[in-house]
């Protein structure tokens, strides 16, 4: 059986909406915040799962904070237990992981990504720690961590070049991917684990989900935002990443690290309407939670990779 | 580009002898790239770089140091700044990269207490600051793998701090005087290790380990004149260089390390330098340096966070044989006053420039006014100009004319201030704003507005305004607008500067 794309989704990774979540699993405790975004999380679970058909196998994530400098590297070990802290945010996010990973499609996508020419490695140390970006978009999304997810790391040396290049590599990993998830015969999301522009906040409020003191950092990268986002909303989606480079200059954008364009690369750059179930700030960041339908869209057909 | 840094192995352990009355033993750069710990087998220039650092882990244990600061460009924040707090940190680090190389067990002792006496000064600066005592936290690869080869039994409590990674210059620079000022109020004599590699730019193909070399023969021969310039201990230069060697080579982390140590050492070149060895790791250069000062190393009272402030402070320049003559073609540097040297401290106060000032303006509807009654001026600029009916005079300090002297103020032997008395010093500043208003045919009854600038508002306003009401507060006196502010520093060792404009009509 062939696998299949489900969705792809731009999952941003606050820390703070975990915290301000309360799960068992994180030591901080809070008294809220930041309800926009968490009920865009709750919006896009129940796209996701309500209907039984669409309901994922795998989740894959690609994070920003699993940074790597030589190649894309994927979790090739099937279970990782233990504790996550923020190294920027640790007093909000301490979380005890207990994950299980589909080493299998994280063999596949290492495969077909050498195909594409590109360097992956998998990722075999028992002791390594999984990062927080891909910790909070898995949880918000599957708060249950019951589906098998798989990790890729964000690999900067492409960067020291330019952008275009970066932005060339991952638009290979989306091709790669969707070959790889086609090949395993699951049904697979894709979780872009990146907000949008990035300018933030240099002070915290001295209780961090004071929403008194919450809004974008400026007006001018609230527009770039609302520009994304439209496109996303027209089914833009090959003019939305011919447009990157300059958000990325622009906005600040962490969309730099690449996922947004390879989970676009993967669905093959869709020109339906994407959902977009919320947009808010966390200290100052723009964020939005945009889910592209691919099993109601595109009849639930493997992505790129063509 | 040529330059003596060579590749070898390092020099025989040095016996540190700590200046007199110094809290810096040596200061360090070592990279924080895990190859020297965890692969040294792997490649004979990552077994160079073990011994190199091996060499510096030797160094400190023989000096008198008492505790290793690290500053790692691996550990980065963006919401200000983070300072270890946790006495006992352990846990398994496995770095995001180089995971093959295996798992890494650490247990350090942290001196939890300088951490939260830095984290207080840099609080006091208006950054947000965070003392970190979580079980868990992920200490920086950078960190663990310096601390590892340098001090690798706890010897030494070890300290650790944060790189903001949006921190431009200033900011990374006064995050480092910070640290000096921590480090004496903590009162323990510190080795201080700056964790940044140099030019950062990776393989982007697989290599084989024992094939290493540095990724862009442009990297290499700017890590090397960087290497040459460090070799001679002129770390303050680097510093100056940082933004266009960072732009050439991609140098690490905007190569903010070296701000840092750079500002904790108060801007100064006045070091011996010893480069251990430099070797790639995966096409990125990485340098292992030692720093040690010619003289003891004291924070800079009134550091000036001021980018305009590019070269070292004249209170902590090098002695040099002759003041630096500024460019300008109608300056002169005065002959130092015997009697000014008496009063204070010579050795600060020939450091000061003056200039002769201009006597002509180079607009017919403009009149410069200067006074031989008053100081000297310490730039390119008059006393006092003449625009229409209003007469601007420019900033104006205590200094007695014809001299170099500053009433007022006592310095140590380094050109520190020990003491400074506001009362004496205002009337010094409006005595001499008296002459040149004098020189333009005018007076304090003409004053319109006078902008105050103090060093030290707490200290100094209440008597200030006292002196100041003597001359523009009395019945029937002139009282023109004020606005008063505090500032870091001033361009000379003064407390009070006052910048006035009077009104002058018809006359």
């Amino acid at each position: 059986m062939t696998g299949k794309i489900i969705a792809g989704v731009l999952a941003p990774h606050p820390p703070h909406l975990v915290y301000a979540s309360n799960p068992e699993q994180n030591e901080p405790r809070s008294e809220g915040g930041w309800e926009t975004l968490r009920w865009g999380y709750e919006r896009l679970r129940k796209s996701l799962f309500e209907h039984p058909d669409k309901k994922p196998d795998v989740i894959l994530v690609h994070s920003p904070h699993w940074m790597t400098v030589l190649g894309h590297h994927v979790l090739g070990l099937p279970h990782f237990k233990g504790l996550s802290v923020d190294p920027i945010f640790p007093h909000l996010f301490r979380f005890n992981y207990d994950i299980k990973v589909d080493v299998d499609l994280s063999l596949l996508i290492a495969e077909e990504g050498k195909n594409e020419g590109l360097i992956t490695k998998v990722m075999t140390n028992p002791d390594f720690r999984i990062d927080y970006g891909a910790i909070t978009s898995c949880y918000l999304t599957n708060p249950d961590f019951d589906i098998p997810i798989v990790a890729i790391s964000s690999n900067n040396s492409p960067y020291y070049f330019s952008n275009e290049v970066g932005q060339q590599q991952m638009e290979k990993l989306g091709r790669a991917t969707a070959r790889a998830i086609a090949r395993s015969g699951k049904r697979a999301v894709l979780l872009a684990s990146n907000s949008m522009s990035h300018r933030h906040f240099t002070t915290e409020p001295e209780i961090p989900e004071d929403m008194s003191a919450e809004h974008i950092y400026h007006h001018g990268q609230y527009l770039w935002d609302m520009e994304m986002l439209k496109m996303m909303r027209e089914g833009k989606s090959r003019q939305l990443i011919d447009c990157l480079p300059e958000f990325m200059d622009m906005a600040l954008a962490e969309v730099k690290a690449g996922a947004l364009t390879w989970m676009l690369s993967a669905l093959d750059f869709p020109s339906y309407k994407a959902e977009v179930h919320a947009y808010g700030s966390v200290i100052g960041t723009g964020n939005a939670i945009v889910e592209w339908d691919h099993f109601t869209n595109a009849k639930g057909l493997a992505g790129g990779g063509k | 580009m040529k330059s003596e840094v060579t590749s070898k192995s390092p020099s025989p352990v040095k016996t540190l002898k700590t200046p007199a009355g110094s809290l810096i033993t040596a200061c360090y750069i070592v990279p924080g790239l895990p190859q020297p710990l965890m692969a040294s087998e792997k490649n004979p220039g990552w077994k160079r770089l073990r011994e190199a650092m091996e060499n510096v882990r030797d160094e400190i244990a023989a000096s008198d140091a008492e505790m290793i600061l690290y500053f790692s460009t691996q550990w980065l924040t963006v919401l200000g700044y983070l300072f270890q707090a946790d006495k006992n940190p352990k846990w398994t680090l496995v770095d995001h990269n180089w995971h093959e190389f295996g798992s890494v067990q650490y247990d350090f002792k942290v001196d939890a207490e300088f951490a939260s006496v830095y984290a207080r000064e840099v609080k006091a600066m208006g950054h947000y600051v965070r003392e970190v005592n979580y079980r868990g936290f992920p200490i920086d690869t950078g960190t663990v793998v310096a601390q590892k080869l340098l001090n690798p039994t706890n010897r030494l409590p070890a300290a650790m701090a944060s790189c903001n990674m949006y921190a431009e210059k200033q900011e990374t620079l006064s995050i480092g005087q910070a640290a000096m000022r921590a480090i004496e109020k903590h009162g323990k004599r510190v080795a201080v290790v700056c964790v940044s590699g140099l030019s950062s730019r990776y393989h982007t193909e697989e290599i084989p380990f024992e094939k290493d070399f540095i990724s862009s023969a442009k990297d290499d021969e700017w890590n090397r004149k960087i290497l040459e310039i460090l070799g001679e201990g002129n770390l303050e230069d680097v510093s100056e260089v940082a933004r266009e060697y960072s732009k050439q080579a991609n140098a690490d982390m905007g190569f903010r390390g070296i701000w840092w140590l750079n500002g904790l050492v108060g801007k100064t070149n006045d070091f011996t330098g010893h480069v251990f060895g430099y070797e790639p790791i995966y096409g990125t250069g990485n340098g292992v340096v030692g720093l040690y000062p010619k003289r003891a190393i004291k924070s800079v009272p009134g550091w000036v966070n001021d980018e305009a402030d590019l070269v070292e402070r004249f209170a902590k320049a090098p002695p040099r044989a002759t003041a630096p003559m500024p460019s300008s073609a109608n300056a002169h540097a005065s002959a130092p006053s015997k009697s000014a040297a008496s009063a204070t401290s010579s050795s600060a106060l020939d450091k000061i420039v003056t200039f002769e000032a201009p006597k002509s303006s180079a607009k017919a509807s403009e009149k410069n006014v200067s006074s031989k009654k008053a100081p000297p001026p310490v730039g390119p600029y008059p006393h006092a100009k003449r625009v229409g009916d209003f007469l601007f005079l420019s900033g104006v300090g205590p200094r007695k004319p014809g001299t170099k002297e500053i009433p007022g103020v006592q310095l140590d032997a380094e050109g520190n201030v020990v003491s400074h008395d506001v009362e004496i010093q205002t009337r010094a500043v409006l005595e001499n704003i008296e002459a040149i208003l004098e020189e333009a045919k005018s007076s304090l009854k003409d004053v319109v507005d006078v902008q105050v600038f103090l060093t030290d508002m707490d200290r100094d306003f209440k008597t200030f305004n006292r002196v100041y009401g003597d001359y523009f507060g009395y019945v029937g006196g002139p009282s023109p607008t004020r606005t008063t502010v505090e500032v870091t520093a001033l361009p000379t060792p003064i407390c009070v500067e006052l910048k006035v404009t009077a009104f002058l009509g018809s006359k």
